[in-house]
């Protein structure tokens, strides 16, 4: 996958789950990764942050963390 | 009444509709019957076991009294009454037999008779009349009207009169429909077809025009002929027409059927049930089945008459494969073609990994085939890369409505319509996608109940035949979220919700939470009304009608799920149902209308990379042991790849096989240049289906697949109704598809030995709670079930989350609205949106292989009157179509149905490559693909694009075919 394509995607999830009330919403956008992105992708995800995660949202940053 | 022990057979027409109400008891020719108050003399009568000659009433249509065959004698009263139109009362005495009415019926035949051809023995409608078998019940023996001396009798079936002229009464047949002809002369002018029309089809195509001796039928108006007029070829008249006036071509041309077997339509997810009339293995005609509880009789043009892709010259009906995808095809055996692709699968798995390889599921396969094929994925290749194209329409309602309510199924059946007070469709446009769905819901409109509109188009809903939408929000594509978020917020802020059905039924805090977000100014429809479109006035009325109306029932589509804010707008659907107290009981509901027939069954059978069988996430030990205790391997606890995902894995290297059952990608799934890029990654594509479709010219085996006419097996429609499907001939490929995922997996060493469907539902049904109570049996026995079916509810469910939601409490779930990224800008002003139309079917491989295309022979573009004048562009032009993602060329047509600043088309042919324009966005939580929003230029142009020319010369060659080696 692209990078932008993904980085386009994970910052989608993040935007929603930064408008639902709660202190856990870094949990919640790890948890839906985990539950629906296949293991590469969320390697590919990995290896994009490490590299910087340049352009993700700081939501997916910190759940990155979590995956 | 139910206990009344009915001596017809199943298709006994009673002669007008069933009544419900309290028991009433008369006496019919010295028999007591008991029936529900409004029940007419006519029906009471029939259910008893008596049948009173009649004409003009059939059981589809309320009764005119027109003809005056039935009259009968009722003590006590003058006259003679007809029957159809008098309604039974308590105590009556009804004599249907006297000398008196034996003679009134006699003359009123042969008034009929007088004006109607004698050539019974060569008429199509021979032993299939009504008007024959009418002649025959009352005993008419001799026609006594003579001629005047040197002149005819007047009238309608002679071409020319007594006198040697040119009959100025007759009329030639008219033959413009595909699929029926209407021949006035033998019409007897009952009005049953207008009537069908209206009351059935609610469509108001036909008239009787004229009076007395010079009233005839006619299609729209006198210029008009059937294919001109308003008629969309539903068939509800031929259905009705007691005569051979308006008649199937195929009767015509095949003769009366002498056989029937009940089945399932394989279109829409409407699911309409049809008897498939045949002589031998020759199918003359489909019939709507009265008893299909998802139609009741009805149907539209597609199912009852586009079935000629079964027989069409262009099935391939031989396996073939090929090495590279430009090479011509060579034809194999079976076992040859199987050997290929299971040594390729496994060579892939090899050097690759056991995630290499995937499958994709069909929404237009039985839910015994698609559990195999998602089988296959997870109990052969040993991964959970199985998708299914509902990730392309209704995956999104399958996360907002589980993450709500706790399960992705629609909350009640069809015939929760007519209890319905206010209707709000969004995003959908039943009139042509769910065409049977959508005569259901124009009879309660009809009946009185409103109905408010949000679709950026003013589909034929808003305003037709005596329908009008109270209110219709044409809203900017891609601004549902903020539609639906200020309708909440006006039922908030003015305090129209159901507070007693909120604490009762949801999570009381999370409300809460909710109310303060959508109460919050800004999500005003004054202040959205800029962004969405949307005048803020309207749109408050509408929320007030909903709150405030009776029974509130939402009907949604594809406009909804596919937007990058698809699960989103679905989870805000769910909160305006349950804020408004409309979930749970008849008349209400949540509903989403599915695409193709078996959407709900595929996602229902595990078609979905995270998820097994029954909506279970493959992390869940305890799910996975049922399967590994089953199938004897070990699940894969990761999610698998979605397709998206597929296609990308494929550029990237790391996916490269797939076996496709009967879905088109190339031509369905947006952004068709990666879609190409990703199957030309790939070094095994399989595709299975009737033709060589756009996919499979990038495939290396083709396995033939069998129409729905040839196998047995299950579809659930989108009131999770599992119907039967049933084997009307042999298959013409050989195998039934089901069988040919069997083989497939045994060449790669399955070793399974399925040899019936029934036994595969026993397996469904074993492993999945929700269908535990399924058998074949259940299902032959009761027609057909609504799950779930289990201990708790052994006879099926009709409504959901009747007493508590399925999750426990109903959760509101907060719906901010993120603009989509896809904006028009100074290269892309407008924004195109998608849909189709009622003749052709999804890609249109099988419409378009059958008369339907005289409806729609091309996609067009619809574009508002001020876009095109600004773009000098008349209707009729060739357009040039471009977005970021490609461009394409098509005719444009120039209209006002769309507002200005958007675009419309349908992606019924593959020529139009309507997808090479959308783009890879998608929802945020399912990547269900942005079909609804794209950005787009339009131009004039003078014939096809680059793309489009390049396109057809590589399918032109990837289509070869070499003749079998010998
Ligand atoms: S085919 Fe359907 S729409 Fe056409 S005239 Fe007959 S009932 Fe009306
Ligand atoms: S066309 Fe058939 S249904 Fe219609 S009025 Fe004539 S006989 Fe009756
Ligand atoms: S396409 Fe849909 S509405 Fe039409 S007959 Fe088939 S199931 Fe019914
Ligand atoms: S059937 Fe009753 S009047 Fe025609």
């Amino acid at each position: 996958m692209s990078p932008d394509k993904m980085v386009r995607m994970a910052n989608q999830i993040a935007t929603f789950f930064k408008t639902q009330p709660g202190p856990d919403q870094s949990d919640k956008v790890a948890a839906h990764l985990r539950d629906f992105w296949d293991p590469r992708m969320r390697e590919q995800l990995l290896s994009y942050v490490s590299d910087g995660g340049e352009g993700l949202d700081d939501l997916v940053l910190s759940a990155a963390q979590k995956i | 009444m139910k206990d009344m022990i009915i001596p017809w057979d199943e298709d006994t027409d009673f002669g007008t509709p069933a009544k419900e109400g309290k028991p009433v008891t008369l006496t019919i020719d010295g028999f007591d019957v008991t029936v529900p108050e409004g029940t007419s003399v006519m029906r009471a009568a029939s259910e008893a076991g008596m049948q009173i000659p009649k004409l003009c009433a059939t059981d589809s249509i309320e009764a005119f009294g027109s003809c005056r065959l039935c009259v009968v004698e009722i003590e006590g009263r003058r006259g003679t009454p007809a029957s159809c139109t008098t309604p039974v009362a308590d105590g009556m005495v009804v004599h249907t037999q006297s000398s008196k009415v034996k003679k009134i019926r006699k003359g009123v035949m042969e008034l009929y008779i007088s004006d109607h051809p004698l050539d019974c023995l060569t008429c199509s409608a021979n032993g299939d009349c009504e008007l024959q078998d009418m002649a025959g019940m009352v005993g008419l023996r001799d026609v006594r009207y003579e001629a005047p001396e040197g002149a005819g009798l007047a009238n309608h079936f002679q071409t020319r009169t007594g006198a040697g002229e040119a009959n100025p009464e007759w009329r030639p047949v008219d033959a413009s429909n595909p699929y029926f002809s209407f021949d006035p002369s033998k019409c007897i002018v009952c009005s049953r077809c207008v009537r069908a029309c209206e009351e059935v089809q609610g469509t108001f195509a036909l008239t009787i025009e004229g009076r007395g001796f010079d009233s005839r039928v006619s299609a729209g108006t006198s210029l008009d002929d059937f294919l001109s007029s308003d008629c969309v070829s539903c068939g509800a008249c031929v259905q009705a027409c007691p005569t051979a006036t308006l008649q199937e071509k195929s009767v015509i041309e095949l003769g009366t059927p002498e056989r029937s077997v009940v089945t399932t339509c394989a279109y829409c997810g409407v699911g309409c049930s049809f008897k498939a009339e045949l002589n031998g293995d020759e199918l003359v005609r489909m019939v709507p089945y009265k008893h299909g509880k998802a139609n009741r009789g009805h149907s539209c043009v597609k199912g009852r008459f586009a079935y000629g892709y079964a027989s069409h010259t262009d099935r391939i009906l031989n396996p073939m494969i090929r090495d590279s995808v430009d090479q011509p095809w060579k034809e194999v055996s079976w076992d040859e073609a199987l050997g290929f692709a299971a040594s390729k699968l496994k060579g892939i798995q090899k050097e690759h990994g056991r995630r290499s390889i995937g499958v994709i599921t069909s929404s237009r396969c039985t839910n015994e085939e698609t559990f195999l094929v998602q089988k296959l994925a997870r109990g052969v290749f040993l991964n959970n890369n199985t998708d299914t194209c509902a990730r392309v329409c209704h995956s999104p309602t399958g996360y907002g409505l589980g993450q709500t309510f706790g399960t992705s199924a629609g909350t009640q059946d069809f015939d929760s319509v007519e209890k319905t007070d206010v209707v709000l469709v969004i995003g959908a446009n039943p009139t042509d996608g769910h065409p049977v769905f959508a005569s259901r819901l124009k009879k309660r409109l009809r009946q009185g109940a409103k109905l408010i509109v949000v679709d950026p188009r003013r589909i034929d809903l808003v305003k037709s035949a005596h329908i009008k939408a109270a209110h219709h929000l044409p809203l900017r594509p891609g601004t549902n979220v903020a539609v639906v978020t200020s309708l909440a917020h006006v039922i908030v802020t003015e305090g129209l919700m159901d507070e007693a059905y909120i604490r009762e039924r949801c999570d009381w805090d999370e409300f809460q939470d909710y109310a303060a977000f959508v109460s919050d100014p800004r999500h005003s429809p004054e202040a959205t009304e800029m962004l969405t479109g949307v005048p803020a006035e309207e749109l408050r009325k509408a929320a007030r009608l909903f709150a405030t109306g009776g029974n509130g029932a939402i009907y949604y589509g594809l406009g909804v799920t596919e937007h990058s804010q698809g699960s989103t707008t679905v989870m805000g659907l769910a909160n305006l149902a349950m804020m408004t107290g409309n979930v749970g009981r008849n008349g209400v509901g949540v509903n989403p209308l599915r695409g193709q027939n078996n959407v709900q069954g595929s996602c229902d059978m595990g078609s979905f990379p995270h998820e097994l069988p029954g909506y279970r996430h493959v992390k869940l030990p305890e799910v996975r042991e049922i399967f590994e205790q089953a199938w004897g391997v070990e699940i894969d606890p990761e999610p698998g790849l979605r397709i998206n995902n597929m296609l990308d894995a494929a550029v990237d290297g790391s996916f490269k096989g797939i076996y496709i059952q009967g879905e088109d990608i190339l031509q369905s799934d947006p952004d068709t240049k990666h879609v190409a890029a990703g199957l030309a990654a790939m070094e095994c594509v399989i595709v299975h289906d009737l033709f060589l479709n756009e996919t499979a010219n990038y495939a290396h085996v083709f396995l033939p697949g069998s129409t729905f006419l040839e196998k047995d097996g299950t579809f659930t429609n989108a009131e999770r109704r599992i119907n039967m499907v049933r084997k009307v001939m042999a298959p013409r490929n050989g195998y039934a598809d089901w069988e040919v995922t069997q083989l497939l997996a045994n060449a790669m060493g399955a070793g399974w030995d399925y040899t019936h469907p029934r036994e595969i539902m026993a397996e469904i049904a074993a492993t999945t709670p929700s269908f535990a109570g399924v058998t074949y049996d259940l299902i032959e026995e009761k027609g057909s079930i609504q799950w779930p079916c289990n201990e708790a509810h052994p006879e099926g469910t009709p409504l959901m989350h009747v007493d508590a939601f399925v999750r426990g409490k109903g959760r509101f779930i907060v719906t901010e609205y993120v603009a989509t990224d896809e904006k028009t800008g100074p290269r892309f002003p407008l924004l195109l949106t998608t849909g189709r139309i009622l003749s052709q079917y999804n890609v249109g491989a099988q419409t378009r292989r059958t008369e339907n295309v005289v409806w729609h022979d091309q996609d067009v573009l619809e574009i508002h009157p001020h876009d095109a004048e600004n773009r000098g562009l008349k209707d009729g032009d060739w357009i040039r179509l471009a977005s970021r993602s490609g461009e394409t060329t098509l005719r444009a047509k120039v209209t006002d149905r769309v507002s200005p600043g958007v675009v419309y088309t349908t992606f019924h042919h593959p020529d139009t490559q309507a997808n090479v324009i959308t783009t890879d966005f998608s929802d945020w939580a399912t990547n269900c693909p942005e079909y609804k929003v794209t950005a787009v230029q339009v131009s004039a142009s003078n014939g096809p694009s680059e793309w489009q020319e390049d396109y057809s010369a590589q399918a032109e060659r990837s289509r070869r075919i070499l003749p079998a080696a010998e």
